[in-house]
């Protein structure tokens, strides 16, 4: 596991000044100092990374997050911005000399205009939380993490985050229409808005998934869709993952863009069938969900269009949801995956490469090989319409070596996506720890447009420094240590 | 089928040597769009060619200089389309389509040329070839720099090539046609755009709104007749002329009159302008023929939260794009020196300031 490049350590007085300005800003309850407070901060999503942070700032409203960055701007303090810390890259770890800028009261829904069918909300409203709110007016907002009880829209912007619906209906990127963002010196800009296109360079696209580095989100307007009247799910059965893949890419030949369309292989069914019982096929080497919408008519005809073609793709079994019940139980186990697999392994990590689909048998293949090769068990369930492949890798972190292990197999399937023309994180962020893996994606001149994209924001790298995006220090050293390994 | 990389390089790399700025060009077809153009001529046009296209995995590979047209008609064998409709305008290159940023009818429910742009390699200000983005659906890694080239106008860098997300052609499609008040047409196609219809383009010109639905065959005929109006002849020439600006909104006898882009938030009313409107994208764009002040278009569109562009035409003096805020010019004015640090790639095409 590599150390993250160091930051500027603060000295005493620094460190007293600091508490001074921010209790000038915070109501006394709003600061977080006590070490025991401070450690349910230590992680995000990624809890094999841990680190305590200095302290803890629980701003209430737009002026004191204001406030808070231009003091830890002219003191030149680490400031590292955090919504539910739902984040499975490690986005939202403290820095050790740096404030942890909580946006967790920042909860309200201050708008929901139904007729441009727009919603403007704060950054730690949850995401299933738009879609509650604007749900009577028949809309919805469509980006749905499997974390989307828990994550909120703040954390969605700043990774760009997807979900199993987004090869019809986009990512955080497609669905936000504007942000009015804090930079680091304090000022407030709006970037977007209620337009569809804005002037100059599109600044939105930048600032959607770019980790917390470039400013604070403190509200977003979300663009909503029309729910549609129908949604239904076939549930195909293979006895070859090769198969499988190969039934995804004659769907999309069919002409099919379908609502959704994942992918699970047997270790990830029967993980979730223990604990969900969501119906799956334990006998099948994978099986594929793959969703129509839209209105009656149109899902029959797409639905029977579907089952067709996987028949024809040699599918063992085909089921389709009769009602809204078992399609959400059949979507259950795959939105439970993650925990499924918590169930049975002490620890796990979940990796995020997207590879071009062709690819796919190849890319399990050699997981299933490095498995053997580092001892450890590997589920994989899979985005299968956009290539985006979620293995999860099973460990214990109490086993001496466990953990050093992990992440190197992880890091070998990174660099394998890489390899076949993909990427190492489709929708989960770089964070801090696949930011080794970015020297493997990128060249240095690359990386130096990075930081220079960094610095037009913000100059002394205060916000989230250490994600991300290497130092070229860091890419050296890995070069000549970590990818041989 | 040429790479021209080699070629560009060493230009860019003279230019950067000279310090003389260049000026990239493809078909040309959008010369008159943006400020004017400045600095020594730099054509793409030869470096082109579809450098891999998967149906299946939908994605296609292309260097910029490859015809619009060309890219389409492949992209079309396949039963295929970049779904944002983009203007040609004439031969237009894919390069400058990415580069101008323009998407049509289809903009409003598909999305624009931005959210199907999934890579870029470009040519930076110092002649290196950079790489962002990729091939595939889903990419996080690093900041969205393939976006951000996306209605650049260049100014960033020279696009070498670039890969997009394509989408089946829709498997049905009907226009209609209704005899509409322009308010009327306004909140109109904002309540069907909150309902699940697969409404894929609007057009509401001289009283009439045109509308087009597109996808699975009986969703739009559950549509269609669910919408009334009457069935419209030549639809796709119509939907042809709103796309190409060959409709008479745009070609009659305006001469050198200023066409404005109005870009807002769909609902509004309409604006308190003289002239009629063509409106498209369910309200969200308006072309407007208006030979006033631009103070007072810019005005009267950011007073309800959008912007207007000085699209064709008029006094272009004054810049064309509606100014921006000093904090967001100085971020843009830090970006353009990162990647074209001596200010080589069309100058003041976007903004004087750069």
């Amino acid at each position: 596991m590599g150390s993250q490049d160091e930051h500027r350590q603060l000295a005493e007085a620094e460190i007293a000044r600091l508490i001074d300005g921010l209790r000038r800003i915070l109501p006394p309850q709003a600061l977080l100092v006590e070490r025991e407070d401070l450690v349910p901060y230590e992680c995000d999503g990624l809890t094999a990374y841990r680190q305590l942070p200095l302290l803890v700032a629980l701003p209430q409203n737009e002026a004191q997050v204001v406030a808070v960055l231009k003091l830890c701007h002219e003191l030149r303090v680490p400031l590292v911005a955090r919504g539910a810390g739902t984040g499975l890259s490690g986005g939202a770890t403290p820095v050790a000399h740096g404030v942890v800028l909580s946006l967790a009261k920042f909860m309200r829904i201050l708008d929901i205009d139904s007729v441009s069918r727009t919603a403007r909300v704060q950054p730690g409203v949850r995401n299933l939380s738009i879609s509650e709110a604007v749900a009577p007016y028949g809309l919805y907002y469509a980006p749905d993490p499997s974390s989307q009880i828990a994550c909120t829209i703040g954390g969605n912007v700043a990774e760009n985050s997807g979900g199993v619906h987004c090869l019809k209906y986009g990512l955080t990127v497609h669905n936000v229409l504007s942000v009015r963002v804090a930079l680091i010196d304090g000022t407030v800009v709006e970037i977007g808005s209620g337009a569809l296109d804005s002037p100059g360079y599109d600044l939105l696209a930048l600032m959607i998934g770019s980790e917390g580095m470039l400013g604070v989100v403190l509200e977003a307007t979300v663009k909503l869709t029309p729910k549609p009247l129908l949604a239904q799910v076939v549930m195909a059965s293979f006895d070859d993952v090769v198969k499988a893949g190969n039934a995804v890419a004659d769907i999309i030949s069919a002409g099919i863009i379908p609502a959704g369309l994942e992918m699970m292989d047997k270790p990830a069914t029967h993980a979730v069938e223990d604990f969900v019982h969501a119906g799956y096929d334990l006998n099948a080497q994978a099986i594929l969900l793959a969703e129509s919408d839209g209105t009656p008519e149109e899902v029959a005809e797409e639905i029977a269009a579907m089952c067709a073609v996987l028949e024809k793709s040699g599918a063992t079994d085909i089921r389709v949801s009769h009602d809204e019940a078992e399609r959400l139980k059949f979507w259950a186990g795959r939105k439970a995956a993650f925990p499924a697999v918590g169930r049975i392994t002490p620890d796990y990590l979940c990796m995020d490469g997207t590879i071009p689909r062709k690819h796919l048998a190849h890319v399990l293949t050699r997981i299933a090989e490095l498995s053997e090769e580092y001892h450890l068990r590997c589920a994989n369930v899979f985005h299968a319409g956009d290539g985006n492949l979620h293995p999860l890798i099973m460990f214990d972190a109490n086993v001496e070596g466990e953990v050093e292990r992990a992440t190197a197999y992880g890091g070998k399937i990174l660099e394998l996506s890489v390899e076949v023309g993909g990427t190492i994180t489709g929708e989960h962020g770089v964070g801090i720890e696949k930011v080794s893996q970015m020297c493997v994606q990128f060249s240095k001149e690359e990386l130096a447009a990075f930081h220079g994209v960094k610095a037009a924001f913000d100059e002394h790298t205060l916000l989230n420094p250490g994600k991300a995006v290497p130092t070229p220090r860091r890419c050296s050293e890995y070069r000549l240590t970590g990818s041989a390994k | 089928m040429n790479d021209l990389t080699e070629h560009l390089r060493e230009r860019v790399l003279a230019a950067a040597t000279d310090r003389k700025p260049l000026r990239i060009r493809g078909g040309g077809t959008k010369d008159f769009y943006g400020n004017a153009p400045s600095g020594e001529l730099l054509d793409t046009t030869g470096h082109a060619g579809i450098v891999a296209y998967e149906p299946t995995e939908l994605v296609v590979t292309v260097r910029a200089g490859t015809p619009l047209a060309e890219l389409e008609a492949a992209l079309g064998e396949q039963g295929q389309m970049l779904a944002f409709e983009p203007p040609h305008f004439g031969e237009a290159t894919v390069g400058g389509c990415v580069a101008s940023g323009l998407s049509g009818p289809r903009r409003a429910s598909a999305g624009a040329v931005r959210d199907f742009v999934l890579g870029v390699k470009v040519l930076d200000g110092k002649g290196e070839v950079l790489n962002f983005g990729g091939q595939v659906m889903k990419n996080v890694a690093g900041y969205d720099v393939s976006r951000l080239m996306t209605g650049a106008l260049g100014t960033l860098g020279l696009l070498l090539q670039v890969s997009l997300k394509v989408l089946p052609k829709p498997a049905a499609e009907a226009t209609l046609r209704l005899e509409l008040p322009q308010d009327k047409a306004i909140e109109m196609m904002n309540r069907w755009g909150g309902r699940p219809l697969p409404v894929s383009a609007t057009c509401w010109h001289d009283d009439l709104l045109t509308l087009r639905l597109s996808g699975a065959r009986a969703a739009v005929a559950a549509a269609r007749a669910k919408l009334g109006g009457e069935d419209v002849a030549a639809a796709a020439a119509f939907w042809d002329s709103v796309r190409e600006q060959r409709h008479a909104h745009f070609t009659g006898d305006v001469g050198g009159s200023a066409l404005w882009r109005l870009s807002l938030p769909s609902r509004c009313a309409p604006l308190d302008l003289p002239g009629a409107p063509l409106i498209e994208w369910g309200g969200a764009l308006r072309w407007l023929t208006f030979d006033g002040e631009a103070s007072i278009v810019r005005a009267a569109a950011a007073k309800v939260g959008g912007h207007a562009t000085l699209f064709r035409g008029g006094d272009r003096s004054g810049g064309v794009f509606q100014p921006l805020s000093e904090s967001l010019m100085q971020i843009q004015r830090k970006l353009k020196r990162t990647f074209d640090p001596q200010g080589l790639f069309n100058p003041g095409r976007l903004y004087a300031e750069f």
